[in-house]
């Protein structure tokens, strides 16, 4: 199984390329609304992504109260 | 659809509607590709009532309170209406709160029962007002098998198939409290009464009638005063058929329009700009010949639909655009926030009209809609059939405070009769905003008169609500505002919250009457690096400070707090939900005017500010 590490990793680099950035610019502690500059319903668009990628389902309340992608990690973990 | 004028309360509506058409399909919950249940009126029936008996031998009856903090399901629907049956009032939360938000209004609501998804559950009792709670019955939805409750009681196992007593209530009592928001201080509590929801009903389904076979997709939460009335009580009362979603993805809700064939759907103004940009997309990457032949189609079915809309020939027109929507929509509605009108024009032009509303839960959710005859993007239509709009004290223009009256308009605020009669004045309900009426009767927006602001996704946020974040902060005081409360706009977007600071001690760089000396330079760029990097070129506030301050782009050194409290003010900014983040703070350096209680005097401090200080004060987060 993926270390927390891995799976932030593997988030930070799915996020920047779905919304076409590149990786460098993205920090674990990111608030990814801000920094990315998207709205909410751009952020469930990344949830698919990510439950291709991780093959698990993440209901949308996963992503409440979520702004940073290392919560958003721990949330994926937990589930992995 | 039912007469309503001869009931005369939620309960005996609903009731009416489950026996008339007891074969027809109510509810529809789907998630992702799965049903999660599909319910005829009569399976409806039967899953509600051994709930509302079980509630009843729980000691539930007339006036009892019962909270519901669920995303939309069928769960939701039949406890409500369990609730209803009861004789109880409901009080439904916002899902999307966090948890101490949500505990801080149940306290407030005094429910006796709370109905709560799992997840939400979960998150409630961590937090540290859980055990003080009145509440004596909560029930948890879709717990997992084995997971320990702690007292609650699974909402699945809660029933008795004996029958309930249905409790019949007047119109003049209440049916529901909704919190317009207010989760700080001083939680606004709306008391709607059955009157308010029947008539609403009434005025709303007369102007877009129901029927069985009409399918509705519910994604707005339920606990919104729009959800309640639109996607509940209105298809119920006429036998049509609610759709839920438990996933609001994009993706999904494209694909719930053809899969269920939907008839009508309420969005915020972020989903429809977001469906928009999805099909301008789609549109531009159709090869050449094709884009120019669809753009010859849609000015056909402008010039075609210019009085009304003509859906017949605008599917057989654009049938590949309609067959994107399910082939059988009938028309889109928007409210909770300002909608550009090229955004609604966009999609009447495709022979999707778009039903443009306004309305506040305080006036029962709707006040005005646009009846599409004509069409006008402009506005936010008519005064629904039985509400009066007035605009208070207009200047020359014809614009002033739009105030409402009529049947729609709430009781009171629980338990705060001091707000309701500021809010509430002769009949009148003074909304805070700013529009005008044409000579047509249309009513536009134009801003806001008070210290709130409205996201994209409709909600309201109160800016009083927002300082519990910036508690315990080392400054002498402090106090948020609106933006344009602060500088009037005569504008509906780009709205922000503004932290105005008092530092505690006098800040280090003394006002600048001559040229900055070089340490104040430097000063200035350190501190301000925050500011400097995302300080907004693309912020529809940020207005160009005059020509002779000395820094002119930015807020001078004077204008700027220490670094260690700017960051201090921007971790507790991020730890508010992202719609709740004040956008940037503004130093003020004398005493804020307060009572002799010591409140802060908020208008007064607000006319200082705005006499003396601008937007190019503010620093940016």
């Amino acid at each position: 199984m993926n270390s927390i590490d891995q799976t932030t990793e593997e988030i930070l680099k799915l996020a920047a390329d779905h919304f076409k950035v590149s990786r460098e610019q993205l920090s674990p502690g990111d608030d990814f609304f801000k920094k990315l500059g998207i709205n909410s319903l751009q952020a469930l668009d990344l949830l698919t992504r990510l439950e291709q990628h991780f093959r698990i389902e993440l209901p949308d309340y996963e992503l409440q109260g979520v702004t940073d992608f290392r919560t958003l990690a721990e949330r994926i973990q937990s589930r992995l | 659809m039912l007469d309503l004028r001869h009931y005369n309360c939620l309960g005996e509506a609903l009731r009416a509607a489950i026996d008339r058409w007891p074969n027809e399909i109510c509810l529809i919950e789907a998630d992702r590709d799965r049903e999660n249940a599909r319910l005829t009126y009569r399976q409806f029936k039967q899953a509600a009532l051994p709930f509302a008996r079980a509630l009843q031998n729980a000691g539930f009856n007339r006036d009892s309170r019962a909270a519901i903090i669920m995303t939309n399901q069928s769960k939701w629907l039949i406890s409500a209406y369990a609730i209803f049956y009861a004789g109880g009032v409901l009080v439904p939360l916002d899902y999307k709160l966090s948890a101490a938000e949500q505990l801080q209004l149940l306290a407030h609501s005094k429910a006796e029962v709370l109905i709560v998804e799992y997840h939400l559950w979960r998150a409630i009792t961590q937090g540290e007002t859980f055990s003080s709670l009145g509440t004596r019955l909560v029930l948890v939805t879709e717990a997992p098998a084995g997971a320990s409750l702690a007292g609650a009681k699974r909402w699945e196992n809660f029933h008795d198939s004996r029958l309930p007593i249905f409790v019949p209530r007047k119109r003049s009592d209440p049916a529901c409290i909704v919190y317009s928001s207010g989760t700080g201080g001083r939680p606004k509590g709306c008391v709607l009464t059955h009157d308010n929801y029947l008539e609403q009903c009434r005025a709303l389904t007369a102007l877009f009638p129901f029927s069985p076979g009409t399918r509705y997709l519910s994604i707005l939460p339920t606990n919104h005063a729009i959800d309640f009335m639109v996607g509940f009580i209105g298809p119920f009362t006429c036998g049509a058929t609610v759709v839920h979603l438990r996933t609001l993805r994009p993706e999904y809700i494209r694909e719930a329009f053809t899969r269920y064939k939907i008839t009508y759907m309420t969005v915020v103004p972020m989903l429809l700009k977001t469906l928009e940009r999805g099909l301008r997309q789609r549109f531009a990457e159709l090869p050449g010949g094709r884009r120019r032949a669809l753009r010859a189609l849609i000015g056909i079915n402008r010039a075609f639909t210019r009085r009304r809309p003509r859906l017949k020939l605008s599917r057989r027109l654009l049938g590949q655009v309609h067959k994107g929507f399910g082939g059988e929509l009938r028309a889109l509605f928007v409210g909770g926030a300002f909608t550009e009108p090229s955004t609604l024009q966009f999609f009447y032009d495709l022979g999707v009209p778009v039903g443009n509303g306004y309305g506040c839960t305080e006036a029962g959710t709707v006040i005005t809609l646009n009846d599409f005859d004509p069409f006008r993007a402009d506005t936010v239509g008519k005064p629904l059939p039985g509400i009066e709009v007035d605009i208070l004290d207009p200047d020359e223009e014809g614009v002033g405070e739009v105030a409402v009256r009529g049947k729609t308009v709430m009781s009171h605020y629980l338990d705060d009769p001091e707000m309701t009669s500021e809010t509430i004045v002769d009949g009148w309900l003074h909304t805070g905003d700013l529009g005008r009426v044409d000579k047509h009767g249309h009513v536009q927006l134009l801003g806001r008169k008070k210290n709130m602001i409205v996201t994209e996704e409709g909600k309201n946020v109160y800016p009083e609500d927002i300082e519990a974040a910036f508690e315990g902060l080392a400054v002498k005081e402090f106090c948020v505002f609106a933006a344009n409360y602060l500088w009037p706009e005569r504008t509906m977007v780009g709205e922000q919250l503004i932290l105005v600071v008092h530092p505690e001690a006098k800040p280090q760089i003394e006002p600048a009457t001559t040229p900055i000396p070089v340490q104040t330079e430097v000063a200035a760029s350190e501190s301000g690096e925050a500011a400097s990097e995302l300080s907004p070129s693309g912020s529809p506030d940020a207005n160009p400070a005059p020509q002779s301050e000395q820094f002119t782009a930015q807020p001078d050194a004077r204008h700027l707090l220490a670094p260690e409290m700017a960051a201090e003010i921007d971790a507790r900014n991020r730890r508010l939900l992202n719609y709740k983040r004040v956008a940037g703070y503004l130093v003020w350096d004398s005493d804020f005017p307060r009572t002799a209680s010591l409140k802060i005097k908020r208008i007064d401090l607000a006319q200082e500010i705005r006499t003396s200080r601008g937007r190019h004060h503010v620093v940016y987060l």
